[in-house]
């Protein structure tokens, strides 16, 4: 190995870039490189993770890693896995495409679509952190219900963001492609199985993690996997497998949790904690995920 | 070989001619043609090409952009609002050094929604960085798309080409074309071989930040590169002539302007109308001329300045408006003329595919002798306007 490249000898995601103390979503990314391996190319939308990452002339990809705008990171991968395909390479070189949850539920929804419905050989990583985190914690379709953000706030005709999140992993299941889930980085052997899984499969994958911002959460940067792993035990956060469009697995939470545990760790939620209606409209979010999914 | 052909056949076939490797595009009137050869190509296995066929002109220009990073001669086409879908996309690609060419059936822009040619598309994409090339006829267009790929792709250049083409008046119409063969543009065209590329043996990072501390840096060095074009175009064209006789690959051409008091400008299949019309007007003694301009980016001062040098009066003609100022092409050969004693005339015309027919050329001509005009528009309905409408 080159000198100037070992740095990269344990990771393919390395540190040194500038994210936040505890955040999530670079966490992640760390977790999803080291099992892809160095025969991965990515394609970044723009993002936290691509501003942190890539600030010229430094670079924390140890992998080939291309960035272009922020809503069309599937069609670039489209066009590197035909580049691949028509070079002979695409059955040693993996195609990751990804994106925060802006840029892949909302702006960049469409380019998916397309990605997914033509079939093409990448895997899509929807790093979820439920806003826009580079501007500044606007509301996206992935924002949940009554979270404040800057664009989403609590006042006093508000109480957060009125919407719950959009459910972006059946949208994608809907195209029947081969595979699409949910993790979160609190389980990150769950995530690493899953990247193996998916990248094991030819075709379209499509998996979107759930990754805490300490920044927009307004929690603590230590409390970042518990707060992660919260979500999941409250039902809040589904963790979910399809295969060609049906649901074949999900994460059965053995000691289902008040969803105020892992509300009360977080600066977003702190206006509910002053009404115990709104409190109630969020446990039964997590009371329509466990039913709908099946998670008890 | 001499062939009878639709226009949207020979970009195709031309196309086709350059092997690119990954092909986007999505449909829009008037480069629908242009996709449907070129698809049916690839469903007859003549050509060795990926087509993408994808949800958006926005995702068609992602495409190309990842298949040439990944080192793969790449090809696009689209019109109008398709161009204007893709124009974030176009300006990434030019800044990221990717020689991608798209082909631009140059057509009006909505509103009111009209499918009939303009030039207001590519002009108004003029600042994205992207070599532009306007073709007169069909032939040209050929001759410019393979040697756009030669000037784009120079390690000296690396910089995205796009070949305007007048929608409809070229990509419908039957021409004439000499089409050369496979072997000749094999011989005057190398593999596409980029300095960098994604590349899993030597991995390296594409797009990146760049902060106040390098921003200014990378716009210079495109501007800088501009530059060169002007001499590549020149050095190609000059291969190109040697390879297949044709002059076609050139910054501008001048049209019997050596001893013309008056001097059309313009771009396009225009040009074609004009020379009739110059013609004729010589046929009655009058001295009358065209400059053609080809390259509109890079904007060639020199060529254009030598090509009005004997000109008293200059006549401009714009397929297109920058609205609340000029045309496009009249306010720039107008500041390269600042300092002359000439006579300098702007016209609009030909918007929204509103024939100019030769009657309108010579009443430009006897506009432009008689007096200056500003973004003057000829042929206006005044029926149809609003103050007409009141006074009614």
């Amino acid at each position: 190995m080159p000198a100037d490249r070992e740095h990269f000898a344990e990771n393919l995601f390395v540190s040194g870039h500038t994210a936040c103390s505890g955040c999530g979503q670079s966490l992640a990314a760390r977790l999803v490189m080291n099992v892809a391996g160095p025969n991965t190319m990515v394609a970044n939308a723009t993002g936290c993770l691509e501003v942190f990452s890539t600030k010229a002339p430094e670079t924390a990809w140890g992998v080939p890693w291309i960035h272009s705008l922020f809503e069309n990171a599937s069609a670039v991968a489209s066009g590197i896995e035909a580049a691949l395909k028509h070079t002979g390479q695409i059955d040693k070189v993996r195609v990751i495409a990804q994106g925060g949850d802006g840029g892949t539920a909302d702006i960049g929804l469409q380019a998916l679509s397309g990605m997914l419905e033509r079939g093409h050989d990448i895997l899509y990583i929807c790093y979820d952190n439920e806003a826009y985190m580079n501007t500044g914690i606007q509301r996206s379709g992935l924002t949940p219900f009554d979270a404040h953000t800057t664009t989403s706030p609590a006042g006093k005709q508000s109480t957060g963001n009125p919407t719950v999140k959009k459910p972006l992993v059946e949208i994608c299941a809907a195209h029947h492609i081969p595979y699409a889930a949910t993790a979160s980085v609190g389980y990150p052997q769950d995530v690493q199985k899953k990247v193996k899984k998916a990248l094991d499969i030819r075709g379209p994958k499509f998996l979107q993690i759930h990754v805490p911002c300490p920044l927009g959460w307004r929690s603590d940067p230590a409390a970042t996997l518990e707060i992660a792993k919260l979500a999941v035990q409250t039902a809040l956060y589904p963790i979910v497998e399809y295969e060609y469009g049906k649901l074949v697995k999900v994460m059965k939470i053995a000691s289902l949790k008040p969803v105020v545990e892992y509300l009360k760790l977080q600066g977003r939620f702190k206006h509910l904690f002053k009404n115990e209606e709104e409190l109630k409209k969020v446990g039964a979010v997590a009371e329509k995920n466990c039913e709908y999914y099946g998670l008890k | 070989m001499k062939k009878f052909l639709e226009g949207s056949w020979a970009i195709a076939e031309a196309a086709k001619l350059c092997r690119p490797g990954v092909i986007s595009a999505y449909p829009i009137t008037p480069q629908t043609h242009i996709v449907e050869h070129l698809a049916q190509f690839v469903a007859d296995g003549e050509i060795d090409a990926e087509a993408i066929n994808v949800e958006s002109e926005q995702s068609a220009a992602s495409v190309v952009l990842g298949s040439q990073n990944a080192g793969v001669r790449s090809f696009s086409a689209t019109s109008s609002q398709g161009l204007f879908l893709m124009a974030e996309v176009l300006f990434n690609i030019a800044g990221m050094r990717l020689p991608i060419m798209l082909v631009c059936a140059n057509r009006a822009i909505s509103a009111p929604i009209n499918i009939w040619n303009d030039q207001q598309d590519s002009i108004s994409l003029r600042d994205s960085g992207w070599i532009q090339l306007y073709a007169e006829n069909n032939q040209e267009a050929v001759d410019l798309m393979i040697a756009g790929y030669k000037i784009a792709e120079d390690s000296k250049i690396m910089l995205p080409i796009m070949v305007c083409i007048d929608g409809f008046i070229l990509t419908h119409g039957m021409e004439t074309t000499d089409m050369p063969s496979q072997e000749e543009v094999d011989k005057f065209l190398p593999k596409y071989n980029p300095p960098f590329k994604l590349d899993v043996n030597n991995p390296m990072s594409f797009g990146l930040l760049g902060d106040p501390s390098v921003y200014t840096e990378a716009r210079f060095s495109v501007q800088k590169t501009f530059d060169d074009v002007i001499p590549m175009i020149n050095k190609v064209g000059k291969e190109f002539q040697s390879a297949f006789k044709r002059d076609s690959v050139r910054l501008v051409e001048e049209y019997k302007t050596d001893d013309a008091e008056v001097v059309l400008v313009t771009m396009g299949s225009l040009c074609g109308t004009i020379k009739d019309a110059i013609d004729a007007q010589r046929a009655n003694g009058k001295k009358v001329g065209l400059l053609k301009v080809v390259a509109y980016r890079p904007f060639p001062k020199a060529a254009i300045a030598q090509g009005l040098k004997s000109a008293k009066f200059v006549g401009i003609i714009d397929k297109n408006i920058s609205l609340g100022s000029d045309g496009a092409l009249y306010t720039e050969v107008k500041s390269l003329l600042n300092d002359s004693n000439k006579q300098i005339s702007g016209f609009i015309a030909g918007l929204g595919g509103r024939d100019i027919t030769i009657t309108t050329i010579n009443n430009i001509i006897d506009l432009t002798e008689k007096e200056e005009n500003h973004c003057k528009f000829v042929d206006v309905k005044k029926e149809l306007l609003w103050e007409e409408f009141h006074a009614s």
